[in-house]
């Protein structure tokens, strides 16, 4: 690959994911205002449109403050650490049957260790800030992604066995076709206990309500980003919104056939749509979850995730390992 | 597979894993220390990707530098009861001093008498599948016996952990 190449592909991907802040905070702000019987910005623009576009503006102009008994250093490299990460898990998804940044038989394993860098930022801007506010807010992030990772991972394990690959193309591909006839074969049917699973774990791991005593506001204002201001501050909210869409993404890709129409061949072009309008379906579902449920306690939630999803879902690895593995000779023994 | 790794890229990597283990020790502030060491492990991320071992590398992000690194920070942020605690005062004493040269000695003794072993390097870079299937016939055994040891280290720190009514 040229060195241009790989530069447009970098800008390709920044791209993405600018857009995506900008119509993830105007389609947040929007979606909860509908779920608590609110209207929403309706002033600036048509619809409100322009309301994200002038919060740009602000975050752009804003002065950049740092607290005076602030860890200097610290304090200004953790939005990149945490920003860094979120921004190369693009890399991994595949946009349709040649649209990828690239292809890497580890794609998966990447965005998993990708996401497994963010807590580390957290844990940065919460002690670098010198607040108390924001050492809780981190150590709760910190706690609770560390926690969450394990059942997400292991959420993965069943799609990745039924495909025999940890490269997300061939994960797609390998979800094309029908059973019995009629039922698409999306790894999400058999696999619907890993499902429920990623999708708990994925909320959490984004940090959204109900699991969102990290930033808790009636408590904590806004956790690890409470000192932050300005752009510093706008990384920190990318990273969020662009960590939303890539769990979406990804479970897209692993239970919800990436971006393959069911039951009708998908045409290339179309590809990127499909994909797109199923990873918003699954960001619509997270906010629906964010704006009908209310928070957690922070042992509430680290005694679920190591007490029940964590054995449910080493079990269903088992299990599923178990049925894989008969499954041929239960059938042979069947049609004999 | 190239004879030899590009030279630039590796000695920027070996200067930053090298610089950041020295700045692990020479550091007084244990957080800051900790997040050297995680600088450290990114970099011995980056030697394994420009060795074509791009699972290790993926593997070292993700429990060196994804889980090790943040139970690290954990511990040393939860043990600091206040802020000014995390510096660290110079220890000059004979004593510090002794260990420390006898450390070096020893370290440095075993890295002048190293000698690499002669390994062909293989035609073509194996991927992660020829990893796994050698990983789960041919060396299944130290993989099993390292995943006991590793239960065995989980249990104990859980009895340990559990107080009174263990």
């Amino acid at each position: 690959m040229s060195a241009l190449g790989i530069l447009g592909r970098f800008a390709a991907m920044l791209v993405l994911l600018l857009v995506n802040g900008v119509v993830l905070i105007y389609m947040l702000r929007k979606v909860l205002g509908r779920l608590h019987l609110r209207i929403g910005p309706n002033r600036v623009g048509p619809f409100g449109l322009l309301q994200t576009t002038n919060d740009v503006i602000k975050l752009l102009t804003k002065e950049d403050l740092r607290p005076d008994s602030a860890d200097a250093w610290l304090f200004n490299i953790a939005p990149y650490l945490i920003f860094v990460p979120s921004f190369m898990a693009y890399i991994p998804l595949v946009f349709g049957p040649t649209l990828a940044v690239t292809n890497l038989d580890t794609g998966l394993l990447l965005a998993f260790a990708l996401t497994s860098l963010v807590p580390l930022g957290v844990l940065m801007a919460g002690w670098s800030s010198n607040s108390k506010w924001s050492l809780i807010g981190g150590m709760r992030a910190a706690g609770l992604q560390i926690a969450y990772e394990v059942p997400l991972l292991l959420s993965a394990l069943g799609p990745v066995m039924m495909a025999g690959s940890l490269d997300p193309a061939r994960i797609v591909a390998a979800q094309s076709g029908v059973w019995l006839g009629f039922i698409p074969r999306w790894f999400v049917i058999p696999q619907i206990l890993a499902f429920v699973v990623y999708a708990i774990a994925s909320q959490a791991e984004t940090q959204q309500t109900p699991f969102d005593m990290s930033e808790a506001e009636s408590e904590l204002i806004t956790g690890f980003a409470n000192e932050y201001g300005g752009m510093r501050f706008g990384f920190m909210y990318l990273a969020e919104f662009s960590n939303t869409f890539i769990v979406s993404a990804i479970g897209t890709m692993l239970f919800f056939g990436g971006w393959q129409l069911p039951w009708v061949a998908t045409p290339a072009w179309l590809a990127p749509f499909v994909f797109i309008a199923k990873t918003y379906t699954g960001i619509f579902v997270m906010m629906w979850a964010r704006g009908s449920l209310p928070r957690f306690r922070v042992d509430q939630m680290l005694s679920f995730c190591w007490k029940v999803l964590i054995p449910v879902s080493l079990a269903w690895v088992v299990v599923w390992a178990c049925v894989q593995r008969l499954w041929p000779v239960v059938a042979m023994a069947v049609s004999r | 597979m190239p004879e030899s790794v590009a030279a630039v890229p590796f000695i920027v990597l070996a200067a930053l894993a090298v610089g950041g283990a020295a700045m692990v020790i020479l550091s007084r502030n244990v957080v800051h220390a900790a997040f050297w060491l995680l600088e450290v492990m990114m970099a011995v991320a980056g030697l394994f990707m420009l060795l074509s071992a791009g699972f290790l590398a993926l593997v070292q992000m993700m429990v060196y530098a994804g889980a090790v690194s943040v139970l690290v920070l954990f511990t040393v942020m939860l043990t600091l009861r206040r802020r000014e605690d995390a510096e660290r005062p110079l220890d000059l004493s004979w004593s510090a001093g002794l260990i420390a040269l006898g450390v070096f000695v020893a370290v440095g003794a075993a890295v002048v008498s190293f000698v690499p072993p002669a390994v062909m390097a293989p035609v073509r870079t194996p991927g992660v599948t020829e990893f796994g299937t050698q990983l789960f016939t041919q060396r299944a055994l130290p993989f099993e016996i390292a995943s006991v040891v590793l239960l065995i280290a989980l249990v104990g720190a859980v009895w340990w952990a559990g107080g009174e009514d263990r």
